[in-house]
């Protein structure tokens, strides 16, 4: 069997599965976490520095960027503006070019702004970034994306930290069936039955975040997503059995006593 | 003395120093950061050419928790 490897914006990773690292008791926790989850790639946000206390930790101080793909994110922003501002900060800082693209249209569902989206990774792109998209499950818009040089698409399975799973999954399906590159739903996942079922699907990867941070029991829910990934893979990789209406008996009828 | 605005505080910092000289301030030099200097963001091999002047805005950012 051809070996399965999961290749996204050029860089081959281990696991299927990226995680956040926000909502988190403390540092401590959120490494232990993403340990558990497998994961070799982490989404972190760009803040301002609190310059009243300068001896407090901070996160990079618990992630080691050799070790680990920090992916940087525009997450907050409402506008172009602030999401190519945020990045072109955050490319600074590491020398990053694989950024993860999110713009925000309305604050009580965190739905993205499309119109936005779109002519902000084109600009992205242009000046060199690898794009992964944060969008809405609109296939059409997907494509768009892909057109405008979006290096992965990144399709909502509900509203961000909502924890409903997959709303459509006809959506997801189209778009995974059309998009020449990696499709990763990311937010709304709850529980890791929800990343089997996105990765059954056929999607490249899962993005999860709130679902870990906020399990009862961080770390072994991020273990619990590990397995759910790898599995949910190994399921659509072997395909299921066809669907009847009707029952087909497991054991033979004939020698039947 | 320069009166500069420091991630939307005011902050006093002494005249003629630089960039570095600010990270070095917060203890900021070894950590993963990048700088706005009145709303340019600033290469890193910039931070000891570019002096504070008053009035100037700073931003200084990092990496944070984020989904």
């Amino acid at each position: 069997m051809k070996k399965d490897i999961f290749k996204v914006a050029g860089k081959t990773l281990k696991s299927r599965l990226i995680v956040g690292t926000g909502k988190y008791r403390n540092f401590l926790e959120t490494a232990k976490a993403i340990k558990a989850s497998g994961a070799d790639m982490v989404t972190v946000a760009v803040r301002r520095v609190n310059i009243l206390d300068k001896k407090k930790p901070i996160l990079t101080d618990y992630l080691n960027p050799k070790k680990i793909i920090l992916l940087p994110n525009t997450a907050g922003c409402f506008n172009s503006d602030e999401a190519l501002r945020t990045l072109r900060l955050a490319r600074e800082m590491g020398g990053w070019k694989l950024v993860k693209l999110e713009v925000l249209g309305d604050k009580k569902t965190l739905y993205p702004n499309m119109i936005e989206t779109i002519k902000s990774t084109q600009i992205l792109a242009r000046e060199g970034f690898k794009v992964m998209v944060y969008c809405t499950d609109d296939p059409l818009l997907a494509k768009e994306l892909e057109n405008n040089g979006a290096s992965a698409i990144m399709p909502l399975a509900s509203p961000i930290g909502s924890g409903l799973g997959i709303q459509n999954k006809v959506n997801i399906s189209l778009i995974i069936k059309q998009s020449k590159v990696p499709v990763i739903v990311d937010a709304g996942i709850g529980t890791a039955s929800d990343a089997t079922i996105a990765m059954e699907l056929g999607c490249d990867g899962v993005l999860v975040n709130s679902a870990i941070a906020k399990a009862k029991k961080p770390i072994l829910m991020a273990k619990a997503f590990k397995n759910a990934v790898v599995s949910g893979r190994n399921s659509y990789l072997a395909g299921r059995m066809i669907k009847s209406h009707l029952a087909l008996a497991s054991s033979p009828f004939k020698g039947l006593i | 003395m320069a009166k500069i605005q420091l991630n939307g505080k005011k902050v006093l910092f002494k005249s003629n120093c630089s960039l570095f000289d600010l990270l070095k301030k917060y203890k900021l030099t070894n950590k993963k950061v990048a700088i706005e200097h009145n709303g340019v963001i600033v290469p890193k091999i910039n931070y000891k050419k570019i002096n504070l002047k008053n009035n100037d805005k700073i931003e200084i950012v990092h990496f944070i928790g984020g989904g």
